[in-house]
């Protein structure tokens, strides 16, 4: 399409129930009551002048550019302050309108550089549109006197620049950071003549800004302006698509001159994200043209010789014909697949289904696995499905909050957002996480409990909170009454209340004093609404599923589920990690959460496909690495992950795929994973995809492609021509008849369509009959398995202890500026926030070891030692120590253990009992990773 | 080819991880439920291991995994 403009009615919409009918230039118009008469003339078809307002913010009522006049009222008022009132009867052009405007005008415009035909805004400037809309003609001050004409750039920040030169001060900038954001970043510093923006006392890339780019989109001339618009100028033609980094799954209007993508600028319409976005969204996308993507496939006998680039033809029946062979002398079972959340519904779909139909077996499973896979299964058995109950805009009516083992403002950074303005609003805040997160204390919030828990004791305190509110009378009886099973209420109720149960008991294990357990269960059930949040921090652990039962237990007890402003939610790690199961690539599962052991379930696919489906599970990922090594698996065909950076224990995971006669990696780049492979196909990126991604509130959105693919092939028509290539023929006209498959196979999906999807914009499963626009909230009035199901949760420590010889605890977790394994956000600029990954130690345990700020440490467990420059920080508790896994060269995982959760085998990420010692000063070694015993370097060093 | 004793210990750990998790119900009940989930989420390959482990003489496993595992030579109610 042409460049999409987004209409601003330079107020937000009012959402009161009444409506209001008054007249604006003689044309009747009615309004919900609150509207301001600036909105109300936008939506009668009158656009009133305006600098300070856009309908992101509220109005401001500073540029004095909106004047209007009211009948039977004195002076001009503001339209964007002033609401609207019955009968009220508005002119928004006068003569005295204009006059005044053009006063305006002219004092803004003689403090502002006449360079418009050199401006990267040229066209695409509110300000000159004001000039012209106002008939500014002549500037009658002259330009000799005091000015801001010489204000020296900003251009710290890799992406965006900042013009001080440019700048009317109108604020906007500051209150998208301070309302939109909730960084609070910049100020307007000095009075009067002198008052300017100011990111404090230091430049861009040195304050506090997290480069959302919100003040980028705010200001309405180029003050604040992208640096790619100064390179390429305004771009000419809009594609609308859906994020590729976290399970927010923003929507972007990717803003483009031809083929090339000159900006990515948050959609107002995009369910998730309303208009905003975060630094990885907006900026981090160079990735995709970076010059080391592969886009040519290549072969190799053995993963040690180098590679030869092939013809996709020879290399689709290279691998057809490796692993026919494979199973030809070891059986069926000896190949599978892994597929990725970072792929399309669509491109998941096709593997899961060359696995089940071209392998002839169920070995496929999804990196969920190692991430959220304890939620399927915790939320599938107390709720009846796999998925957060809630859509995001649900936290606007949310009373309490309860973040637990979740790290929004970094890891979800647009629902942060959202979630800090409700925060900010008066919600009150329950942290539940051994690290002092951001959002504990915060700029205009604080957290009312935040329960340190020591790392492994989600069970614990999830009991301890349960107990509290049974035992002291609070849980709300009639919710259990009608909405719950009877029988395993009674059976949990007699668990929960046992005394071992009760904060007091279990404060020695939590580290979590009984009091503040009990306050923060008390202030939980009193909600009225109480809405709990959580990420890895839950389900990475060997009780993730049971701690997410545990969750579930505490909103049916107190009656927090089934309506806006509570629930349980999954903060889901990456862009598609919520449709990369509902695809139904879990070894277990068919599309929709459905057992392969279910007769009528496989008969429905069979009878589609053409194809028997085995009706017992496959191998899950780490068992694959078992069976690899132990040599009953021998071929793997690996979508979009890299396992030899993001998977445990990484000694053995390269053991394991050191052990294939077959590895194939569809990837965008030779990742650490690739390094093992014998066939590597080129992948597309979310700029060439045609698709669907399903994001953490189940909305289904659309990737649409900005360009063509760069290797030529869509991934699923990859993947079709190995199954065909196998004897299984397989294809697709279109992405859009994957989809269809899916929703002819999937009741949950039955409503779905890409058609559906352009004329709606998103729909949130289920959608179907029932619900042909989807389902917001779920489990309203029933629970999608009935009645609810109250699940015992016993605490069971992990293995994982401190020891004499190991005696901290380390957690892994993410930064804001990078993502997952870093494959992508290492190949931007992003880059300069986070080059390395740091450890963070508490200043105790680094003066027990004569640490101080920046010292290369050695950071090892009973499976690896790596080496990491060390960060003292009061965030920590004592005892526990945090880094994150973004580049291969630390080797993260190479010191994470085989440890995971017992229904799932979700990686215990969350616990690792290690020893923190300094690195000897001299002679200095190289950073990287080893392995402890056998002394055999874990090949990820130096990558 | 013969288990390599890392595997083995793989299932070995897994499955008295799951037993953990039953131990609080009565020995029956909790039996059935390991065997259950066994059932559902391994897949056949990692239940013969199993089988093997249980078979020479089971040890290091938890009596409720051999009792469990006595009851996936029955089929699933």
């Amino acid at each position: 399409m042409t460049l999409l403009r987004e209409p601003d009615r330079g107020t937000p919409s009012a959402p009161g129930p009444e409506t209001v009918t008054l007249e604006i230039d003689g044309i009747p118009v009615s309004v919900p009551e609150g509207t301001s008469v600036m909105r109300a003339a936008a939506l009668a078809g009158t656009d009133v002048p305006k600098l300070c307002a856009t309908d992101s913010l509220a109005a401001f009522g500073s540029c004095r550019l909106c004047l209007v006049e009211i009948d039977g009222q004195r002076g001009t008022p503001a339209s964007c302050t002033t609401p609207v009132a019955a009968g009220m009867r508005v002119s928004t052009q006068t003569p005295r309108l204009d006059r005044l405007r053009r006063g305006v005008m002219e004092l803004y415009i003689s403090d502002h550089p006449l360079d418009c035909l050199t401006c990267p805004a040229n066209g695409d400037c509110e300000l000159q549109d004001m000039a012209g809309a106002v008939g500014l003609r002549e500037v009658r001050y002259g330009y000799a006197g005091a000015n801001h004409l010489d204000a020296a750039k900003d251009t710290s920040n890799p992406y965006f620049e900042f013009d001080p030169a440019k700048c009317i001060v109108c604020s906007r900038c500051v209150r998208a950071c301070d309302d939109i954001q909730g960084t609070l970043a910049l100020t307007i510093e000095g009075r009067g003549f002198g008052s300017k923006v100011a990111p404090g006392p230091t430049d861009f890339l040195g304050s506090e800004c997290v480069s959302c780019g919100a003040c980028v989109q705010a200001c309405p001339t180029s003050t604040l302006q992208e640096k790619a618009v100064v390179l390429s100028g305004t771009p000419r033609r809009t594609v609308l698509t859906t994020c590729a980094y976290c399970g927010v799954g923003c929507s972007f209007k990717a803003e483009l001159n031809g083929e090339q993508v000159v900006r990515m600028v948050p959609y107002k319409d995009g369910g998730a994200n309303e208009g905003h976005s975060c630094v990885k969204g907006r900026f981090a996308w160079g990735y995709a043209t970076h010059p080391d993507r592969i886009t040519t496939p290549m072969i190799r006998e053995h993963f040690t010789d180098p590679w030869r680039p092939v013809s996709w033809e020879e290399a689709i029946s290279h691998t057809a014909r490796r692993l026919q062979e494979i199973q030809e002398r070891h059986g069926g079972a000896a190949i599978g697949a892994i597929t990725s959340s970072r792929c399309t519904n669509e491109e998941v779909f096709a593997v899961q289904k060359m696995v089940r139909a071209a392998f002839g077996n169920n070995n496929v499973d999804t990196c969920a696995r190692v991430c959220h896979s304890p939620t399927g299964f915790g939320l599938k058995s107390t709720f009846g499905t796999s998925a957060g109950t809630q859509d995001f805009k649900s936290v606007d009516a949310a009373d309490v909050i309860m973040v637990i083992g979740a790290n929004p403002t970094d890891a979800h950074p647009v629902f942060a957002s959202r979630m800090k303005r409700r925060l900010r609003a008066g919600a009150k805040l329950i942290v539940v996480d051994p690290r002092r997160i951001d959002l504990v204390r915060t700029p205009h919030i604080e957290a009312s409990y935040h329960l340190q828990l020591m790392p492994g004791t989600n069970v614990a305190v999830l009991n301890a909170m349960a107990h509290t509110i049974l035992a002291e009378g609070l849980a709300n009886r009639a919710f259990v009454a009608e909405r719950c099973e009877a029988d395993a209420f009674e059976v949990w109720e007699r668990f929960i209340l046992d005394p071992a149960n009760s904060p007091e008991a279990l404060e020695v294990v939590t580290g979590v004093p009984a009091a503040a357990v009990r306050a923060a269960a008390r202030l939980y059930a009193a909600g009225p609404n109480s809405a709990i949040y959580y990420g890895l921090g839950v389900t990475e652990h060997s009780q993730g599923s049971t701690a997410v039962m545990g969750m579930a237990n505490l909103a049916m007890l107190t009656g927090n589920i089934g309506r806006d402003g509570v629930g349980v939610n999954p903060l889901r790690g990456q862009n598609n990690v919520q449709g990369s199961c509902d695809m139904g690539s879990f070894p277990h599962e068919l599309s929709g959460y459905r057992h392969v052991a279910d007769a009528a379930v496989r008969e429905q696919f069979e009878s589609e496909w053409g194809h028997p489906v085995l009706d017992r599970p496959g191998l899950r990922i780490p068992n694959m690495f078992d069976a690899a090594i132990d040599g009953a698996f021998r071929g793997l065909f690996v979508q979009g992950e890299d396992v030899a950076q993001s998977d445990p224990n990484l000694q053995h995971v390269v053991a394991a795929l050191s052990s294939l006669e077959l590895l194939v990696v569809q990837d965008l780049f030779e990742n650490e994973t690739a390094k093992f492979a014998h066939v590597f196909l080129p992948g597309t990126s979310f700029l060439e995809k045609d698709g669907t991604f399903i994001n953490a509130e189940r909305r289904i959105n659309r990737v649409r492609p900005v360009m063509p693919p760069r290797t030529g092939k869509s991934e699923w028509e990859v993947v079709c021509e190995i199954a065909t290539a196998m004897g299984y023929p397989m294809s697709w006209g279109s992405a859009s008849e994957i989809m269809d498959e899916v929703a002819r196979l999937t009741p949950t999906f039955a409503g779905v369509s890409f058609d559906k999807l352009d004329r709606v914009g998103s729909v949130q499963w289920p959608c179907n009959e029932t619900a042909p626009l989807g389902t917001p909230v779920m489990h309203v009035g029933k629970f999608v398995r009935g009645l609810g199901h109250f699940m015992e949760t016993p605490f069971v420590p992990t293995d994982e202890r401190s020891t004499s010889r190991y005696p901290l605890l380390l957690t892994t977790g993410r930064i804001l500026t990078q993502y997952n394994v870093g494959a992508q956000t290492r190949r931007t600029a992003n880059q300069v926030w986070h080059h390395e990954d740091i450890l963070d130690v508490h200043p105790h345990d680094a003066e027990d070891r004569g640490i101080t700020e920046g010292d290369l440490v050695y950071v090892a467990s009973r499976v690896g030692r790596i080496q990491l420059h060390a960060r003292i920080s009061e965030r920590m508790p004592q005892g526990v120590v945090y880094t994150t896994f973004h580049h291969p060269i630390s080797g993260t995982n190479v010191v994470t253990t085989e440890n995971s959760d017992w229904a799932t085998n979700c990686p215990e990420y969350k616990v690792t009992a290690v020893q923190v010692q300094l690195v000897p000063p001299a002679p200095a070694p190289e950073k990287g990773a080893e392995a402890v015993a056998p002394a055999e370097p874990v090949p990820v060093a130096g990558a | 080819m013969t288990p390599s004793p890392e595997s083995e210990l793989a299932e070995l750990r897994m499955a008295n991880q799951i037993a953990a998790n039953f131990r609080h119900h009565p020995d029956d009940q909790a039996a059935a439920e390991v065997a259950n989930h066994l059932r559902s989420f391994w897949t056949p390959w990692m239940l013969e291991r199993l089988e093997r482990l249980v078979d020479s003489g089971g040890e290091g496993l938890d009596p409720l995994v051999v009792r469990a595992a006595a009851l996936l030579a029955t089929p699933a109610a």
